[in-house]
């Protein structure tokens, strides 16, 4: 697991991003920063519309044409991301940064042979022979599990099945040794056994390669089998960030008790499940304060008025919310959230113990 | 709850036209009792759908019968059909796509009235819609709104009183939450189950997010590749799965637990052939497994 002595490899300071559009401004990202760690997964979790994957888009500087970073920087090996030309972004794109989409239908070219789109990938950012370029692409057919690698080099996409696809579009990811990888719900299109084989893969990778990934996704349970740390994102904000133990044992931000009470464990029985109340707000000129304060049985006044700071809970848990201000009243999260944290420390003092 | 079945499946198949005899559903029996939330799960392809449709006959039955309330609707046409196809409604998937986008929301409701003639006139049409539209949590002024204008979690508010309308016992409940977030999934899966204890319905609810089905199916059946390979009471398969397919699956669950995803211990499944043959065994109290 990473800590917190290791390097930082991305360090995205103060990110804001709006889109035009005809209904007025959208701030789809407001003022975001967070750091990602050398060898770590950082996973970011949130509903449609928090922003998560506009986030990871002006990482890659692939942001739409009414989109504009109104404010901050994304540093990557001592330069701002932001600043640099297209030409140079191309050759960090696919290279030192890659990134693996949701859909492995559509993110493969359907008329062309798979080993070819592995080998074009390898080419585009090395000075290779053509032969060399294929060796390496059955190498890393082989590597992500793609059986009889060198004989499956020729087939077509649609001769995949969808966990086969998205193990090629990861060999392509993987075609330049990224430093980071990006993958935006990349298990989302399948079924929860391939997704479990795909999870294993990232992690095996991660292992092998050492690369940092940022993983895209709404999905708490995905999210506590790969992360290492997780930022849960509302509303173009940050909310909570922290180790994944720490987020899930002992959330200390009333939207991410909301996000995981509401899901029900293979224990949860006959009592209705915990519902959020209400919707997302618009991001077209969004409320002050803590956005998620109207639909938050929890909220303070405060909430409602003044931007919550991130407080720091211990030195790697941070949540936004004037809860955790020291002037705030006392307040229990709900019942599950409290369940939670006890199992936990019960769970660690047996650890301790056994040691 | 009576312990009557309201839905009796008996070898049920179907085979797509221009599939080569290939069966999408193969020889599927289950029974659904009376105001009870039967779940069907299993991965992309395997027919759960297709089940699915066949039941409310959107889908023609290739072979097999389906009973409801102990009639055979396997083969209704006319007007018969159209007094089942009251009585048997479905909710589909996708909220995005399964709403007429140049209908009003009262008129989308209203259809289902308006076929079957449940409205003695305009003021008891519009009254009705006003119910429906309020037990779903929606405002009315909603009513004069086009599909575009809701959210994802919204739209599916419109399919279920679309689909409630009718007054139907029986619903297909088809992956009704899978294109929604996670906040809005509990809302929709909560109206269902307080609209389910109101009126009494019986649901079929077909998903492949597994801990959704356990937490609202009293029973479950797991399908794969066309077949049920397990069916039984939630509680037994989930913790006591016999198929391998079913280990496979419920070993695969991701849980919002970082410390039981650490120990966890996957099992992997490679498809036999001989996983697939035999018929459905009784190997405990109404848990059945698929074997020779």
């Amino acid at each position: 697991m990473a800590r917190q002595e290791d390097g930082i490899v991305l360090d995205v300071r103060h990110l804001t991003v709006h889109f035009d559009t005809y209904a007025g401004q959208v701030e789809a990202v407001r003022d975001i920063s967070f750091e990602l760690h050398e060898g770590e997964t950082l996973a970011l979790v949130g509903e449609s519309g928090c922003g998560k994957s506009v986030t990871c888009r002006s990482i890659m500087g692939l942001l739409a044409r009414n989109a504009r970073v109104a404010e901050g920087e994304i540093l990557f090996e001592g330069q701002d991301l932001l600043k640099l030309s297209n030409r140079a972004m191309r050759e960090i794109r696919g290279g030192k940064i890659a990134m693996i989409f949701q859909d492995p239908m559509t993110s493969l070219d359907p008329t062309m042979k798979v080993g070819k789109q592995v080998a074009e990938a390898v080419r585009l950012h090395r000075k290779v022979t053509k032969g060399e370029a294929k060796k390496r692409a059955i190498e890393l057919l082989d590597l992500v599990g793609i059986e009889n690698a060198e004989k499956r080099y020729d087939s077509f996409p649609h001769e995949f099945s969808g966990g086969q696809r998205q193990r090629i579009v990861i060999a392509i990811a993987l075609a330049c040794d990224p430093k980071i990888l990006i993958a935006d719900e990349p298990t989302t299109a399948l079924d929860v056994t391939m997704q479990a084989q795909i999870l294993d893969l990232m992690k095996d990778i991660q292992k092998r390669t050492g690369a940092s990934v940022i993983f895209i996704t709404h999905d708490l349970g995905v999210v506590a089998n790969v992360a290492d740390r997780v930022a849960v994102m509302y509303a173009g904000r940050i909310i909570e960030i922290g180790q994944a133990d720490e987020v899930f044992y002992d959330p200390r931000h009333p939207y991410t008790w909301g996000l995981l009470a509401s899901m029900p464990t293979l224990h949860t029985d006959d009592e209705l499940l915990y519902a959020i109340p209400g919707t997302p707000p618009t991001l077209i000129s969004p409320p002050p304060g803590d956005a998620f304060a109207p639909r938050n049985p929890y909220a303070l006044e405060a909430d409602r008025l003044m931007d919550p700071p991130l407080f720091e809970v211990t030195p790697t848990h941070f949540a936004a919310t004037w809860l955790l201000d020291p002037r705030a009243p006392k307040m229990d999260p709900p019942e599950n959230i409290l369940k939670r944290r006890t199992e936990y420390q019960v769970r660690l003092s047996e650890r301790s113990a056994a040691l | 709850m009576t312990d009557a079945p309201l839905v009796r499946v008996e070898h049920l198949t179907h085979v797509y036209p221009g599939s080569d005899g290939k069966k999408a559903v193969d020889d599927v029996s289950f029974e659904i009792k009376e105001g009870e939330t039967f779940g069907l799960v299993g991965e992309s392809g395997c027919g759960k759908t297709t089940t699915g449709r066949m039941l409310v006959r959107l889908l023609d039955i290739t072979s097999g019968s389906v009973l409801f309330d102990g009639k055979d609707i396997t083969s209704l046409r006319g007007k018969e059909l159209l007094d089942y196809r009251r009585q048997a409604q479905i909710i589909f998937q996708d909220p995005y796509a399964s709403l007429d986008p140049r209908k009003k929301v009262r008129d989308i409701i209203a259809e289902g009235i308006d076929i079957h003639h449940l409205a003695k006139d305009r003021e008891d049409r519009d009254a009705q819609v006003s119910r429906l539209l309020a037990s779903v949590g929606l405002r009315p002024e909603h009513l004069t709104r086009y599909p575009h204008e809701f959210s994802g979690g919204q739209r599916q508010r419109i399919g279920i009183a679309r689909a409630l309308a009718t007054r139907p016992r029986f619903i297909v409940c088809d992956e009704p939450i899978s294109a929604l977030d996670v906040s809005i999934q509990a809302q929709v899966v909560n109206l269902l189950r307080s609209e389910q204890k109101a009126r009494n319905l019986t649901y079929l609810f077909i998903a492949h997010d597994l801990s959704m089905v356990k937490y609202i199916s009293s029973r479950v059946a797991v399908m794969y590749r066309g077949k049920i390979v397990e069916t039984g009471p939630a509680d037994a398969v989930y913790e006591n799965p016999l198929h391998p397919y079913t280990k496979a699956l419920i070993s695969a669950i991701p849980l919002p637990d970082p410390e039981n995803e650490r120990t966890r211990k996957r099992i992997p499944y490679a498809p036999r052939e001989q996983d697939l043959r035999g018929t459905l065994r009784e190997v405990d109290d109404g848990h059945y497994v698929l074997g020779e």
